[in-house]
């Protein structure tokens, strides 16, 4: 008996992988979640873990090579079958009906393992996210439907309407959803569908603009006349596995959205092309999205961070000596925001159609520039962290996104965005959502500044805060007084706060 | 040309086909001395003579039975039914007998005759002077409906009716009558049947209706055209038989479809319609075909429910609005 692994849905809008490495060699025997292979993808390089246990048979796709989600990666045997002489079980512990991935899978948590390999696909991107994550294992087909998903979102909803093989439909029905990222709910109406069908569009790319993030009429007829309005820009690949074709060209020029297709129209003699990064093309799509789908409302107070200019002086030295690295303002801003989220919950929340959909734990992602872009990691359950905590785990999540050892989980589930802009030396900004959140905050630099302190100017530290949110969530005022809080929360440190 | 009301279209329709042509005979209740109740066929008595207008007693299976008996010796006889809600008596004799005499009798005879009858809610005629019937006869193979909208076509229509060679049923919205006027001209010209007329040109639904639908959807569409919605209506004016080809057209233009009727929603027309655009142009819709239609119960006499049953323009609106987010 074996077990066909496909290669999985790291996350929203992945739509293919490149193989990094195998960790385990053709004939080598793997125990279930024993780390299997390396897979590259556009947003993080994650390793996958084995679904099952068993020994490797044939591996398909080479080191190096992009496929497609669902394309199979590898077989692997239970151990027992032909080209196995060397049996490691007892026969008796493994009859011949109950092979041992069945068995291994039958145990875990009521999530057995499927060993026919038309499931494969889905099995194996069932699985494969939670290997690395302890947090995920709570996901389960109930949360499809208590979440719904973000509008326009996933590759996994209007994709898998998109995908003639019925691969797709199978690979939204199965993955499991994380946090709000959920799979979005196959809607296209027949007219669309026809459309996408003699046009070969793959739905995932648009971005919807009727209820629901549902692909209209309209969009789809913009989408082709500006996809054919760019010559230049090749037919876009389906982002589903056909199984006649399991290894996908590789995609250096892909249209990624309409976001490339009017600015891949002719160059000019003055003008240099710069070609798109996979994180460019995702970063270019999430912006536009988030845009499309939340009507961003800004605001902004200003904070008097003397107190805490202080109050991290004093910490900084002992700081070091401790820990070993710079004691940064940025857990302090994070602690002050996870508590006026407890108290604006509204804001730890994101749009459904059916309604405000609140978080009930709070993981705060922390913008992370990286060469050639930008990532938000995650810092989950960031109310549960002391300061001090924070800034472990902050230090922890930048330092592997600068080495690009960030895996799937680092990425996935914020509820809220907190970016420490000011490092930047930015005073003002216009943050856009990270969707599906609700809002995000920025800290601006730190400047000195003369202030009107009881009648008398005063040199104080000054620092605004930006704050964006989705203005279909709530409104000014709810806003404006989270932004209260946060501010009275900072202004709040001082020499005596604890940061353990 | 002369702006008329819906009911004079009525009258001029009959007055020129009784004086084109000798065998077209008028009867019903009070349609002769009295000129109608709504004054339908004022004047055609003194002009035209009691024997080719004729006064009937009050039995609605006899003036059917003896209109379809005068047809098939020769006459075209229109007969009137005072009120639709009073057709009822006369079911037995237009779908047993009318509907069925060409194909029973191999096509030796057929059964020219026109049943024309008010009907419709709006005017507070209470449950027996408001009903819409023309599901009821939707069914029956061998019965054309006709339901004109505007005078212009009401008079050629009920002209084109009249020269059918087969059974029509000619149902005339009493609250168009006199509120409905328009141009109308001077003399002879038809509509043909089974043709329907694009009543607006629009580019992203299809109202789908006829009679007073026609004037609600109109209304709906300016009001939606302000918020950028381009609403076109499709007013069937014959509903059996229907205009497949010019449903067709404006589904493949538009793409979302709202029916519009005042008849009760269950088993309506409009479910016919949606039923048939859903078998023959599935992969042309980009949304649910919907209707608008009056509430299934029966039409109250107090004034504010009977306006709480009936669709209106405001539900139109709603409907086309749902639509055009979807």
């Amino acid at each position: 008996m074996s077990t066909s692994i496909s290669m999985p849905q790291l996350g929203e809008s992945v739509a293919e992988g490149t193989i990094g490495k195998w960790l385990k060699s053709p004939g080598e025997r793997i125990e279930r979640d024993e780390p299997l292979v390396e897979v590259i993808t556009d947003k993080v390089n994650a390793e996958i873990p084995s679904p099952v246990a068993g020994v490797i048979e044939r591996i398909v796709v080479p080191e190096g090579q992009t496929v497609a989600v669902g394309t199979e990666l590898v077989v692997i045997g239970d151990g027992v079958g032909a080209g196995e002489p060397s049996a490691t079980r007892a026969p008796a512990a493994a009859p011949a009906e109950l092979p041992a991935g069945q068995l291994t899978g039958g145990e875990a948590a009521g999530d057995p393992v499927k060993p026919d390999p038309r499931d494969a696909a889905a099995t194996g991107q069932e699985r494969v996210p939670q290997g690395p994550t302890g947090a995920a294992q709570n996901a389960s087909p109930a949360a499809i439907q208590d979440e719904p998903p973000a509008p326009g979102s996933s590759v996994g909803g209007y994709g898998a309407t998109a995908r003639p093989d019925g691969q797709g439909a199978t690979t939204a029905a199965t993955t499991v959803p994380r946090d709000g990222d959920a799979v979005t709910p196959t809607r296209a109406s027949p007219l669309v569908r026809r459309l996408a069908r003699e046009h070969a569009v793959d739905l995932s790319q648009i971005a919807g603009s009727g209820v629901g993030g549902r692909v209209t009429k309209d969009d789809i007829l913009g989408y082709i006349e500006s996809r054919e309005a760019a010559p230049s820009a090749p037919a876009p690949q389906r982002v589903g596995a056909p199984s006649d074709t399991p290894v996908a060209p590789p995609r250096p020029d892909a249209p990624a959205a309409p976001v490339t297709a009017a600015s891949s129209r002719g160059l000019g003699e003055d003008e240099e092309l710069v070609p798109l990064t996979p994180m460019r093309r995702v970063i270019a799509e999430h912006m536009v999205r988030s845009l499309q789908t939340s009507p961003h409302a800004w605001g902004m107070v200003e904070v008097d961070v003397t107190p805490l200019v202080a109050a991290r002086e004093s910490l900084v030295k002992e700081w070091k000596a401790r820990e070993g690295f710079e004691l940064t303002y940025l857990p302090f801003f994070v602690k002050a925001v996870v508590e006026a989220l407890r108290e604006c919950p509204v804001l730890n929340a994101r749009w459904s159609d059916q309604g405000v959909v609140l978080k009930r734990r709070v993981h705060i992602g922390v913008a992370v520039a990286v060469q050639d872009g930008l990532i938000v990691p995650v810092i989950k359950d960031a109310d549960q962290k002391s300061i001090g905590g924070l800034a472990l785990a902050a230090r922890d999540l930048v330092t592997r996104a600068r080495n690009g050892r960030l895996a799937m989980d680092d990425l996935q589930g914020g509820t809220f965005t907190v970016n420490n802009t000011g490092a930047l030396g930015s005073i003002a900004s216009g943050p856009i959502i990270n969707q599906p959140q609700a809002g995000i905050i920025t800290m601006e630099a730190i400047v000195k500044r003369p202030m009107v302190r009881d009648d008398a100017i005063a040199i104080r530290s000054m620092m605004n805060a930006c704050l964006a949110f989705d203005h279909r969530v709530t409104d000014g005022a709810e806003a404006l007084r989270f932004l209260q809080i946060v501010k009275r929360r900072v202004e709040a440190y001082g020499p005596g706060t604890a940061i353990y | 040309m002369a702006v008329k009301t819906l009911i004079e279209a009525v009258t001029e329709a009959l007055s020129e086909e009784m004086e084109r042509d000798s065998s077209v005979i008028v009867l019903g209740e009070d349609v002769g001395v009295h000129g109608g109740v709504f004054r339908a066929t004022d004047g055609l008595h003194k002009r035209f003579g009691a024997e080719r207008v004729i006064d009937t007693p009050l039995a609605e299976l006899g003036i059917a039975g003896v209109a379809i008996g005068a047809a098939m010796n020769g006459l075209r006889p229109v007969a009137e039914i005072q009120f639709a809600d009073y057709i009822h008596p006369a079911y037995d004799q237009i779908v047993n007998e009318a509907a069925k005499i060409r194909y029973r009798s191999n096509g030796t005879f057929t059964c020219p005759i026109v049943v024309r009858a008010p009907f419709g809610a709006g005017v507070h005629g209470g449950l027996y002077h408001s009903q819409s019937v023309e599901a009821l006869f939707y069914h029956v193979p061998g019965l054309k409906i006709v339901i004109p909208s505007t005078p212009y076509d009401c008079k050629g229509l009920l002209k084109a009716s009249i020269r059918d060679p087969d059974p029509v049923l000619f149902f005339e919205h009493k609250k168009s009558y006199r509120r409905i006027k328009g141009e109308v001209p001077e003399g002879d010209y038809t509509v043909a049947l089974s043709q329907a007329d694009v009543k607006r040109q629009g580019q992203d639904i299809s109202v789908i209706t006829y009679g007073v639908g026609v004037h609600l959807a109109l209304e709906a569409a300016e009001q939606i055209d302000r918020e950028g919605v381009s609403v076109e209506v499709l007013d069937l004016r014959t509903i059996v038989p229907m205009d497949k080809e010019s449903i067709a057209r404006s589904v493949a233009k538009t793409s979302k479809v709202l029916i519009v009727h005042e008849d009760n929603k269950t088993g309506g027309v409009g479910a016919e319609i949606a039923a048939t655009i859903a078998e023959d142009h599935f992969d042309e819709l980009d949304g649910p075909i919907l209707r608008v239609a009056g509430a299934d119960t029966h039409i109250p006499y107090a004034p504010t429910l009977e306006e709480a049953v009936i669709p209106n323009v405001d539900d139109v609106v709603t409907a086309l609005r749902r639509l055009a987010a979807y």
